[in-house]
């Protein structure tokens, strides 16, 4: 039997954590503390380790108009894994699809920010989500409406890892290379951790290429922090012709600061305190 | 009913481009036509209801139109989660086609009787909830579907059944239709429970007991206004439904009644809370527990004195 290749094949690669954060990465996950301390909450793991992945998507990649966020003719961008919200939510504050003063409101009852996204609060933001295992399908939906009209507009859906344990979202991988969806990618954040502990205790997800080929994708490997790399494999649209897009991205829960990378208690925080959100800045610093 | 409504669909979708079709595993040949005159519209997605439910919420969420179509158990259960993310928190135009609603599919055991399903999909907001009595409402029904605001639960029938809905009764989502007027009771029903309590009623009539029928195609959102009218002029009100006696029509009624401080009897007819588990056919598991023009006829008498106590549930287990 002959097993579809991976585009590339980094077998159990990790993100090189080595690799020094530039200002505008770091000044993204300062936006992402800013939050943190003012819900003195939030899932900091998650986001610290998507930065790079929505900058590269909304700096490079995405068609879209900050000012017109319901522009018919938008790349949709779904971040499926809800919790990593942070993240998201500060490259579009960036890009400027709402006031920064709505950053000091994270999970406030006067905000439009909360610790799960909301479609219908946030301008920029596509689909609700928090409950995992649902955006691969929406964005099977969106690709195909894409395709009834006619229409270039791509799009990419953000999945964690530990949430692709979800069966729907293999479900929905079937349905994405049936109907041949080269205007569609999924980015899987592979941190290896999910909330209990390591992906490969918890519900090992190996071999986690194979698998995206199996069911019918192009596959693409990428350490998830570089923004180069990142940049590279998103270039090509479509990336392979007749073929939906996987692309895992090896990436550190938490990275960014030394003593979240990596660890579990840093899934989700609250209480953070001054002291706290002290430590997180310095680690930053040092990044 | 279930052909009715899927010709609707397609004669629709010949019109309007934003009409999208999605089955999950169907019968051969259903919807051929659709398949062949609009393929870019046509989906059969295989055995994956939660990412159907998904597929058709992001389809709709992109301005689409979609009609999902499967048997009830599966299109309830199954996606429960992707029914509430997905299709109703996002107001997506999700219509959801449901096969066998009820004991239909009784010669199949319980994993296929649909007697939770409008318990399950009326605790969901933005959820509309319709049982037509027959494939000529279903022909009503349809056309108000298209642009209806959020999704749509419509349970199907057996197929086959007999027409008891009146074409001169303005049809409309939301709106319960008063098919016959009674000072002594009324019956209030959804789906197909309107062929018994019609027939129910005028036996009733013959022995001088006046019954009404109020038919709540709609079960949600409800149509406070059409019961409480009649809860204020009538004192006494069944209700008769092909589900659970938890969560389903006579529990949406009782929630008015309780809060209504109205002096009234009030029954419920409908399915106890167990498993099925004998087969035969959908009339007999209706009959053992007790929708059967006879037990209605007997609660009614029951409430009004005129017949010995009975159980308003059940002829027997």
């Amino acid at each position: 039997m002959v097993l579809l290749k991976p585009i590339r094949n980094f077998p159990m690669a990790r993100s090189n954590s080595q690799l020094p954060l530039d200002a505008r990465s770091k000044a993204l996950r300062r936006v992402v503390l800013r939050m943190l301390e003012a819900g003195d909450r939030g899932h900091l793991g998650a986001a610290f380790s998507m930065v790079e992945i929505f900058r590269v998507l909304y700096d490079n990649v995405l068609r879209f108009e900050s000012a017109e966020p319901d522009w018919p003719e938008r790349d949709r961008c779904i971040l499926s894994k809800g919790h990593g919200c942070l993240a998201l939510y500060a490259i579009l504050a960036d890009k400027g699809y709402f006031p920064e003063s709505e950053l000091d409101k994270f999970c406030a009852l006067d905000g439009i920010l909360g610790g799960h996204p909301d479609a219908g609060k946030v301008p920029g933001v596509e689909a609700s989500t928090g409950a995992l295992g649902h955006g691969v399908s929406i964005g099977v939906g969106m690709a195909l409406s894409a395709r009834i009209d006619g229409s270039k507009r791509r799009v990419y859906v953000v999945t964690g890892d530990g949430e692709i344990n979800e069966g729907s979202v293999w479900e929905a991988a079937m349905s994405a290379s049936k109907h041949c969806l080269d205007n569609f990618t999924v980015l899987i954040d592979y941190n290896k951790f999910q909330s209990y502990g390591a992906t490969s205790e918890v519900l090992d997800l190996e071999p986690l290429a194979n698998k995206w080929a199996a069911f019918g994708f192009a596959v693409a490997e990428v350490d998830g922090h570089a923004v180069t790399e990142l940049q590279e494999t998103l270039a090509p649209k479509p990336f392979a012709t007749g073929k939906p897009l996987a692309v895992i991205c090896h990436t550190v829960k938490g990275r960014g600061v030394d003593f979240a990378e990596n660890n579990p208690k840093w899934h989700h925080q609250s209480k953070i305190g001054p002291e706290g959100m002290k430590s997180l800045h310095n680690g930053l610093d040092s990044a | 009913m279930r052909k009715t409504s899927l010709n609707q669909v397609y004669e629709h979708a010949l019109q309007d481009k934003r009409i999208v079709f999605i089955g999950s595993d169907l019968g051969a040949g259903t919807l051929d036509d659709f398949k062949r005159d609009m393929p870019d519209r046509f989906f059969m997605e295989g055995v994956s209801e939660a990412h159907i439910i998904g597929m058709a919420a992001g389809l709709a969420m992109d301005g689409k139109v979609v009609y999902v179509n499967t048997i009830a158990t599966f299109l309830t259960r199954r996606c429960f989660e992707q029914l509430v993310n997905d299709a109703c928190l996002h107001q997506a135009k999700v219509r959801l086609i449901a096969n066998g609603g009820g004991l239909v599919y009784a010669p199949l055991g319980p994993t296929h009787l649909a007697t939770d399903d409008i318990a399950i999909l009326r605790a969901i907001p933005n959820m509309t909830i319709v049982a037509p009595a027959d494939a000529e409402e279903m022909k009503r029904l349809i056309p108000q579907t298209v642009d209806w605001p959020g999704p749509i639960y419509i349970r199907l029938a057996k197929g086959g059944d007999k027409v008891v809905s009146r074409d001169e009764l303005p049809f409309e989502i939301g709106r319960a239709i008063e098919l016959k007027s009674g000072g002594d009771v009324t019956l209030v029903t959804t789906g197909v429970t309107l062929q018994i309590a019609l027939d129910a009623a005028t036996r009733l009539s013959e022995e001088g007991i006046g019954a009404g029928v109020l038919h709540m195609h709609t079960v949600k959102p409800l149509d406070e206004e059409a019961l409480m009218e009649r809860l204020s002029n009538v004192p006494a009100l069944v209700t008769v439904e092909e589900h659970s006696l938890i969560g389903g029509l006579g529990s949406a009624a009782a929630e008015l009644i309780a809060e209504s401080d109205l002096n009234l009897s009030f029954r419920r007819i409908g399915i106890p809370d167990l498993f099925p588990h004998q087969y035969g056919r959908q009339e007999d598991l209706m009959r053992i527990y007790g929708l059967t023009t006879e037990n209605v006829m007997a609660v009614v008498k029951d409430m009004l004195g005129a017949a010995p106590k009975r159980d308003a549930r059940a002829e027997s287990g």
